[in-house]
């Protein structure tokens, strides 16, 4: 096919010509950054807890101010817990993931710093690590002995020196000592020297307002708490007992306090569902506005190829009678559109770049993956190709005998 | 004329069915798209306290060791700052704030108790803010001073419990503790609940939580500390040799209080300003404080413009928004383009009966007008079902979410502006027309 003929035809229309250049260009922008937000919301949605988040259940229950024998009722509530058919491990912690409530504490790597070298979550409890499922990776989880109340740790001037002892995430002793290992190393709360005994492989923070970066920056520290100064009792069961385990966890904390207010019965992967929502709203929005765009171009594009081929069915019709076939005319129509649109989308990736940019400085987004570019280039090219098949096709429809009349 | 003109624009819109529909059409989702953002980007960015916001200030010292004078202060104020600041009685009006959780029931119903968030405030707090109530008032400054029993409820809270009835009077009990009633608020939801707002700097632009609805029990400050001690929301701690968490939360090295003022004045405020950072140069004289120089007395507006309120997500939907009606624009010249160059024959005709070019162009931009009309029309309906979806949103702010009357007459001013611009190319066009060439061709 000549394309020399179409570019000279489109110079006769420039602005028509121009104005759907446009359009492919700004939709072609617009949908591959939308297409990579989508993306992204995806990605985020899928952020490993490092927990069997299958086999968990939360019951928070209202802590009730403090109140003597506190630490026998909560020994009382988990020996009642881990009786309940289906109940492998049952414990009381300060924090769950995706809850948004978070305890955090500066920590530093040498006593004298002013700074802190960053802020990680501390996961309290007995048993956490066995509790929630996240996997040992190298040295030891807490001895029996080793764990210490909640209530002793804040009125200790100090930590003894047997109990000052952590586990932390691989992501967080990859930060604090980069390419070496963990085990043995120090860190310092406050004036107390911690030594890290474990390694856990993940463990996700509560809530991740210091950024999706600093998610997997976690401590698990041997404190025991209570139902003076927790609320949120952990469960793991089998994931088709998670429902009655849950109702029957619910029953035995009434039962065990009837003044105590149940507020909340979540299996994690509720919990986790509800933590990603906004995402998942923002992503479904994001879909329905690429769905959107892409059709109201198809649309602009079938409105202006209908118009040009009213105006010229004359010419095409002088076409066909000197002896063009249906498909030299199907053809010119089609070619026609290639070309427009690959003047579009070429512009559309320049401007997908640019909006990219201002996205990166103003919304902590990564640089938009090359591979984007050839596959908004070929979505471009066919929805183009489709829009102005219906055209194209009446195009070559035109007889040749319109051609001798009303000359 | 103009009828007249209106009467050809019908018609020709009329003569070709589907290129009306899909201009129309193309025009309804992009207003629909742009008004629905815009809309909420309204509600969100507003001023949650119209004409009274501009007197109202939110003063901070920074009480956090760790920082330097370089620093932005930390975002809420430790126990014995905010008294200082706030027994001083340097402003017009002042009020503490600061949350804390207890379990609260009525003992006269028989709705099972729950845990609440309540605000722990001072009685300046209800005729600074301009609050409503629907049964009784505040209390006054010497219940504030007695740490008098007693609190204020919502409007909500007084429907579940007291079946929406005069409730003044009647026994609320926070967690061991009975407090009477003295006010119900009325309809009070201010859009972002800005005595709420802190930390917006570390959110992330994830800020919708600031549009929650306010606190269901609200109750004098020295009152809370009594009943609730150690259950208030912190802002952040630091590390200051032992610390002993059973005393009382006032002596925690933490910070957890907000103080709001009033200053009716540019002399007040310039005097206000003057007084908070020779406070911290006190206070830093005196040994409590290492660093003395970055104080800040922001105005509310301010200090929400600080906190970015307004959700990262919120604001790139209107950019997507209105990058998506500038498709639809673009469309509709194109649609526009190919209707009126169609008409070529036509408008020879008028031009050589003595219509000027200025005639034809104002024709092309009526019809241009009339589909921008009825594009407002499909777009006011799409803005509705848009709010709507917004509405079943998981977001704290979805149920501020409706179109009050300015927004609706933007509807249409939008839509028959979009229009107008997209009309005015293809219309110059159809002026330029050239009749003789035209004629010839009839």
């Amino acid at each position: 096919m000549d394309i020399l003929p179409i570019l000279s035809t489109l110079r006769r229309h420039k602005i028509t010509a121009l104005l759907v250049i446009l359009e492919i260009a700004l939709t072609c922008a617009i949908v591959c950054n939308a297409v990579f937000l989508i993306g992204q919301r995806l990605e985020r949605m899928q952020m490993p807890s490092g927990v069997a988040e299958q086999e968990l259940v939360q019951v928070q229950a209202a802590s009730i101010g403090k109140q003597p024998g506190a630490n026998a009722r909560t020994q009382e509530d988990l020996a009642a817990l881990r009786q309940i058919p289906g109940v492998t491990a049952a414990t009381l912690v300060n924090e769950v993931p995706f809850t948004n409530s978070s305890w955090n504490s500066g920590i530093k790597l040498d006593p004298t710093q002013k700074q802190a070298t960053l802020n990680a979550t501390m996961y309290f409890g007995e048993n956490v690590v066995g509790t929630f499922g996240a996997r040992l990776i190298a040295g030891r989880d807490f001895q029996a002995e080793e764990y210490l109340d909640f209530d002793t740790v804040q009125k200790a001037q100090k930590v003894p020196p047997q109990n000052a002892v952590v586990m932390i995430t691989r992501a967080l002793g990859e930060k604090l000592w980069p390419g070496q290992s963990p085990l043995g190393k120090t860190v310092y709360l406050g004036e107390d020297a911690i030594r890290v005994v474990g390694l856990v492989e993940a463990l996700i923070r509560p809530a991740l307002f210091g950024g999706d970066a600093t998610a997997q920056w976690t401590l698990i520290l041997p404190v025991r708490m209570n139902t003076g100064n927790a609320s949120r009792y952990v469960l793991r069961a089998a994931p088709g007992e998670r429902e009655r385990v849950m109702a029957a966890a619910g029953a035995a904390l009434h039962k065990a306090d009837p003044h105590r207010v149940i507020l909340e019965k979540k299996t994690l992967e509720q919990i986790r569902r509800e933590f990603f929502q906004n995402d998942r709203a923002m992503a479904g929005l994001l879909a329905g506005v690429c769905v959107a765009l892409l059709v109201v171009t198809a649309l602009g594009i079938v409105g202006l190829g209908s118009f040009w081929v009213a105006q010229r069915r004359r010419q095409i019709g002088v076409r066909r009678a000197l002896g063009a076939t249906r498909a030299n005319i199907l053809h010119y129509f089609q070619t026609e559109n290639f070309l427009l649109a690959t003047i579009g989308i070429v512009l559309g990736m320049a401007l997908a770049y640019g909006i990219n940019l201002f996205l990166m400085a103003h919304y902590e987004l990564p640089r938009l993956p090359a591979v984007y570019f050839p596959v908004g280039a070929v979505a471009l090219w066919l929805i183009g190709q489709l829009a102005v098949l219906g055209p194209a096709l009446r195009a070559a429809a035109v007889p040749p005998v319109v051609a001798t009349r009303s000359v | 004329m103009f009828g007249y003109y209106l009467d050809l624009a019908l018609r020709s819109l009329k003569r070709n069915k589907v290129l009306t529909a899909l201009m129309v059409l193309a025009i309804a989702v992009g207003i629909g798209a742009s008004m629905t953002t815009l809309t909420v980007m309204h509600l969100l960015s507003g001023d949650p306290l119209p004409g009274r916001s501009a007197r109202i200030f939110y003063p901070q010292v920074d009480a956090y060791p760790e920082h330097k004078d370089t620093d932005e202060p930390v975002d809420m104020l430790d126990y014995r700052t905010a008294m200082d600041l706030w027994s001083a009685h340097r402003a017009d009006r002042q009020a503490l704030v600061a949350d804390s959780v207890a379990q609260v029931v009525a003992p006269s119903s028989s709705v099972p108790a729950t845990m609440q968030t309540m605000l722990s405030t001072t009685s300046d707090f209800f005729p600074m803010l301009g609050t409503t109530f629907r049964y009784g008032g505040g209390w006054r400054a010497e219940d504030d001073a007695r740490h008098a029993r007693l609190a204020v409820i919502s409007e909500d809270l007084n429907n579940k419990l007291f079946g929406g009835g005069d409730s003044v009077g009647k026994t609320l009990r926070v967690g061991n503790t009975d407090l009477r009633i003295v006010g119900v608020l009325g309809r009070w939801r201010p859009s972002p609940l800005f005595y709420e707002v802190n930390g917006g700097r570390f959110m992330h632009g994830r800020t919708s939580p600031y549009y929650s609805k306010p606190q269901d029990v609200m109750l004098p400050f020295a009152t809370a500390l009594d009943i609730d001690d150690g259950h208030f929301s912190i802002f952040t701690c630091w590390a200051s040799g032992s610390t002993d968490l059973k005393a009382s939360q006032k002596n925690w090295p933490c910070v957890w209080i907000g103080l709001w003022v009033e200053l009716g004045n540019a002399g007040k405020v310039a005097a206000y300003r003057q007084f908070v950072a020779d406070y911290a140069a006190q206070q830093k004289a005196l040994g409590r404080f290492n660093h003395a120089g970055n104080t800040r007395l922001r105005s509310l507006m301010g200090w929400l413009d600080y906190n970015g309120v307004v959700p990262g997500d919120v604001r790139l939907q209107a950019w997507l928004a209105f990058a998506f009606l500038g498709i639809c624009l673009f469309n509709t010249i194109g649609l526009l383009l190919a209707k009126f160059l169609r008409r070529s024959g036509e408008i020879g005709v008028r031009r050589a009966l003595g219509a000027s070019r200025m005639a034809v162009f104002e024709q092309c931009l009526v019809e241009a007008g009339l589909i921008g009309l009825l594009g407002g029309i499909g777009g006011w309906l799409l803005t509705l079902a848009g709010l709507w979806l917004v509405r079943r949103q998981p977001a704290e702010y979805a149920d501020l979410a409706h179109l009050d009357l300015p927004m609706f007459l933007v509807t249409f001013a939008l839509a028959i502006a979009a229009s107008l611009l997209a009309g005015v190319l293809p219309a110059v066009r159809a002026s330029r027309v050239a009749p003789a060439l035209q004629l010839k061709t009839l």
